[in-house]
């Protein structure tokens, strides 16, 4: 005789119950204020925000203490609550230009009108630990400089003024694609391209940008210019008719440069590669720029062939959401289809057994 | 031959940028009429065929087909479902390189049997037992029907290529170099089998060789091309045999003093 | 509607079945047009669902789309009520949208599952909602979207019966045990989710409306009720389904798709219905396998899916432990003569 247990949703409860103590950990500390992992641990909860596509500092942290500190579960908590939001419209494009700069470099000149604005960076920084954190160290001081906000001009508009690289792709004034409220279908547009790469995942962006570098789809990048600070988001409210600003979101912008031969109707010029994240993400906005210019081979008649160039498989794989659901669904039980293998293996062992049997007679 | 043009070129020419592929080329081949296009690399006798077999899109001219059923179609008026089902059934395309030809990963009686399954043969055993008839028909051993062409040699998977496009009985094949890069033995064999093929079959052929050699065994009439133009065309022997433009003699003559 | 409150945040509340109308509307119009197109993958803009893709999102969407607050949900993963994946959906309809669910094939008017198709035979009154991991079935012939597209909008199968012909020469038959392709209504080929090829007939001129989600995919396709859908075989190889040697060992049920259940490290297993709440049904009828408990001993339905797999301890010294009594996947190596898949027919009858 043979009985089993039922017990699916208790056991499911206890998991969760037990999920729940363990995120507290000891008692005897003090719990995480969403305020504390807003301020120390602010690239953490840009990171979410970035690839969680949603703006919002106080869930962002929730979600990275609810997810303990797991920031791909964080990025799908605010995913899913993302979902469940109306949506107004389209904003009015963000001007970086008039952005209020908290960081500004550029690899291709040294100077450069507004200036080169180092800000808070971990460039430059010895990696060493740092055992004077382990306390609470208070306040430490900077000294702030630069702070009236100078005419910062952006790099790629400097070089466009000579003809030197590629004009911006025109604004057609047209409400972009979405890609999170239509199914993407390839080819994709430059629209769509942008806003996969922009809440891609961070760690795969890199390692496919880096492979640019090592010479899969070499494009002699130069970073033109890197900014980070805040820009006005503002939405145009057709029945007012006027323009409301909804207030301000940090994000990181990288203008990539590379090189370009020409073609016969084009002469010789720079070609962009472009990221923006929401957020202080140096990292991913480099990245991204430079998968951005890897995909866009064709336009430019280049040769395909490398990983980075591969529009399907770049896109369709980047969304670490998608892709972490996926791989760990393999845990959800399969014993259904399992079986049906099962069936086929015994089956073929014995036939390939007899066949052997029969060889020796 | 019939009266009636199996194809038919008009002015077709194909423009890659400012540089020209090739340029007001006419031509026409009748059903079971071998038609060779030679010419040194660079001549522009690829970009041709690609024109010819609708890989290509024209930058100028048209180029006709005459159906099974006997009406004349401009190629570019059919639409994509009509014109794969003619490249499956009615076309061959035996390419240089056999791994662009065939599905190195599946089975030779695979590779022979998909354009029956491609047009609705649902009988594993027929199918089986033409893709055998066929191997035997190009002399590869009935053994390897379950091999894969990985492990076939270049000649075989030439053959093979061969098997998997005249399945079907198409009426026009086309051919690209198809012995570009075999030994010279290896050659003979391969255009030996192709030329009892084509007679056998009546089989109508646009073949692009740059060996003069190969136009001469194959084929009956043959086009001579230069910098993207047909300069000289006419049977094979008269051509081979005295040529009249300047370009032709040169080339005539530089194969028989290699 | 459902509240959750969030320490010193505004409450956050949710639609009924969670999807806001717009998101369902839009959801509806893809079914509409999946429907009139037997078998054509629809794309449709899936959205992030609270539970992770290749979960069941695309089923959750679909059915949130279907779902009524009149309708009487069931929801099976491999055949079972309550193996953890169905028990987490099923909470989430009745909690986000309040409807009644029951685990009777019967009773239910919206059927959400995975992996299986209910041996109870379904009725016109009812909706099976698939979920659907790839909903491509060319693409692990051709992994380009740009080319399989094209593929279907010619018709372009040849490959798909080049790989069956492949599997014959190397071994004698369709080596396709799950997620063996069909046609529809004579037109597209169709990936009928990982159930198991034992159930593709069910599918044939089936009086429920069948729906399937790819949430992940972003893809939506249906069978309309009593649609002609045809397994691809060859003519003198024709489309054959499992058989096992002997009948359920709790219910004595012949003509069902069997689950292995391991039992001891000697060998020992034992084969019963996948489908629980077939098995439990008829056991409750008064019928009886091999190894079923007596009567005594049926307080309630009994399942044998040995759902303490996951069995949690309440210790914070330890972690989660899954032991590995109930359904093993490793089940593989073991000698024993296991089931027969031999050739016969395709009926999955009722004895």
């Amino acid at each position: 005789m043979y009985v089993a247990a039922k017990g699916g949703e208790r056991a499911i409860r206890n998991a969760h119950a037990l999920l729940a103590k363990r995120r507290r950990g000891n008692r005897a500390l003090p719990a995480l204020t969403l305020d504390q992992i807003a301020q120390q641990l602010s690239l953490a909860v840009d990171r979410v925000m970035a690839e969680g596509s949603l703006y919002d500092v106080e869930l962002a942290s929730l979600s990275v203490k609810q997810a303990r500190g797991d920031l791909i579960e964080a990025i799908f908590l605010i995913r899913a609550f993302r979902t469940t939001l109306p949506r107004f419209g389209a904003s009015q494009p963000v001007d970086t230009a008039a952005m209020l700069v908290r960081r500004r470099v550029s690899a291709t000149y040294k100077d450069l009108p507004g200036g080169q604005l180092l800000g808070p960076t971990f460039d430059y920084t010895h990696r060493l630990l740092d055992t004077s954190l382990v306390g609470d160290i208070g306040a430490p001081t900077a000294e702030i400089g630069g702070a009236e906000p100078a005419d910062m001009p952006r790099v790629t508009d400097l070089l466009g003024e000579e003809g030197l690289i590629e004009s911006a792709p025109a604004d057609d004034g047209a409400e972009p694609f979405d890609i999170t409220r239509a199914p993407v279908t390839f080819p994709v547009d430059r629209p769509t391209r942008l806003q996969t790469l922009a809440r891609g995942d961070e760690g795969y962006l890199l390692a496919l940008g880096y492979s640019t570098q090592r010479g899969y789809a070499r494009s002699h990048p130069f970073v033109g210019e890197i900014r980070v600070g805040d820009v006005e988001v503002k939405l145009f409210v057709e029945e007012l008719g006027f323009e409301v600003s909804l207030g301000t979101v940090q994000v990181t912008e990288c203008q990539m440069v590379n090189q370009f031969k020409g073609s016969a109707e084009v002469p010789p010029q720079f070609t962009r590669g472009y990221g923006l994240v929401f957020g202080q993400s140096e990292r991913k906005a480099m990245a991204m720029a430079l998968v951005e210019r890897a995909l866009r081979w064709k336009e430019l008649g280049e040769e395909p062939g490398a990983p980075a160039q591969d529009e399907e498989f770049v896109l369709s794989h980047c969304d670490n959401v998608q892709a972490t659901g996926f791989v760990e669904h393999l845990k959800l039980p399969h014993y259904v289809d399992f079986q049906a293998e099962l069936d086929l293996v015994r089956r073929m062992r014995a036939e390939h057994e007899a066949e052997l049997k029969e060889a020796a007679e | 031959m019939t009266e009636q043009p199996l194809l038919i070129a008009e002015t077709l020419g194909k423009n890659y940028g400012a540089r020209i592929g090739c340029r007001d080329v006419a031509l026409e081949v009748y059903p079971g009429e071998v038609l060779a296009v030679v010419g040194e690399s660079g001549s522009g006798k690829s970009t041709l065929l690609g024109l010819l077999s609708t890989e290509l899109e024209p930058s100028a001219g048209r180029v006709s087909y005459r159906l099974r059923d006997g009406s004349l179609r401009d190629l570019a008026t059919l639409g994509a479902a009509e014109r794969r089902l003619l490249m499956r059934t009615d076309w061959g395309f035996v390419r240089q390189n056999p791994a662009d030809g065939l599905r190195m990963a599946v089975s030779a009686g695979g590779n022979v049997g998909e354009r029956l399954m491609a047009v609705g043969r649902r009988h594993y055993g027929d199918i089986r037992t033409e893709a055998l008839d066929w191997l035997g028909r190009v002399e590869i051993a009935a053994d390897r029907i379950d091999d894969d062409p990985r492990s076939f040699s270049g000649g075989m998977r030439q053959r093979l290529q061969i098997a998997r496009n005249l399945v079907t009985r198409p009426r026009l094949v086309f051919m690209d170099e198809p012995t570009g890069g075999l030994d010279v033995s290896v050659q003979a064999r391969l255009l030996d089998l192709v030329r009892s093929l084509v007679s056998e079959m009546g089989l109508a052929v646009i073949i692009v060789t740059h060996d003069l050699a190969v136009a001469r065994l194959l084929s009956h009439r043959m086009v001579v091309m230069r910098q993207g133009r047909v300069i000289e065309t006419g049977l094979t022997d008269q051509v081979l045999d005295d040529p009249r433009e300047p370009y032709t003699q040169l080339l005539v003559s530089s194969v028989l003093a290699a | 509607m459902t509240t959750a409150t969030l320490g010193g945040m505004p409450a956050i509340t949710y639609n009924f079945a969670y999807l806001d109308e717009q998101t369902k509307r839009m959801i509806r119009r893809a079914i509409l047009k999946a429907i009139a197109v037997p078998g054509y993958q629809v794309p449709f803009a899936a959205r992030e669902m609270p539970m992770p893709y290749g979960w069941g999102t695309g089923g959750v969407q679909v059915t949130a789309a279907v779902l009524g607050p009149d309708d009487v949900l069931k929801v099976i993963d491999q055949g079972a009520d309550d193996t953890t994946n169905a028990v987490a959906i099923r909470g989430f309809f009745e909690k986000t949208a309040g409807v009644a669910t029951t685990t009777a094939t019967t009773e239910a008017t919206v059927i959400q599952t995975r992996h299986r198709i209910p041996e109870t035979p379904l009725r016109d009154d009812q909706i099976l909602v698939y979920q659907v991991p790839i909903p491509e079935p060319l693409r692990f012939l051709e992994p380009r979207e740009t080319e399989t597209r094209q593929m279907h909008a010619l018709e372009e199968y040849g490959l798909m019966h080049v790989k069956l012909y492949e599997d014959i020469a190397r071994h004698g038959h369709i080596a396709t045990t799950y997620a063996y392709p069909v046609e529809v209504a004579g037109r597209y080929v169709m990936d009928p989710s990982p159930i198991p090829k034992f159930d593709n007939p069910k599918m044939d001129d089936c009086p429920a409306l069948q729906l399937f989600g790819a949430g992940r995919e972003k893809r939506i396709y249906a069978i309309p009720p009593h649609t002609r859908v045809r397994s691809l075989d060859f003519e003198d190889h024709p489309f054959e389904v499992q058989r096992f040697a002997q009948p359920c060992a709790l219910c004595a049920a012949r003509g069902v798709y069997l689950d292995e259940v391991i039992l001891d490290d000697r060998g020992g297993r034992m084969f019963v219905c996948s489908d629980t709440d077939y098995c439990e049904s008829r056991q409750a009828a008064g019928h009886r396998g091999e190894m079923a408990p007596p009567d005594a001993a049926l307080p309630q339905p009994v399942s044998p899916r040995g759902e303490d797999a996951t069995r949690v301890s309440d210790d914070a010294s330890s972690d989660l432990s899954a032991s590995a009594r109930g359904r093993p996947a490793g089940a593989g190596a073991g000698a024993g003569t296991g089931a027969g898949t031999g050739a016969g027919g395709t009926e999955a009858g009722h004895d």
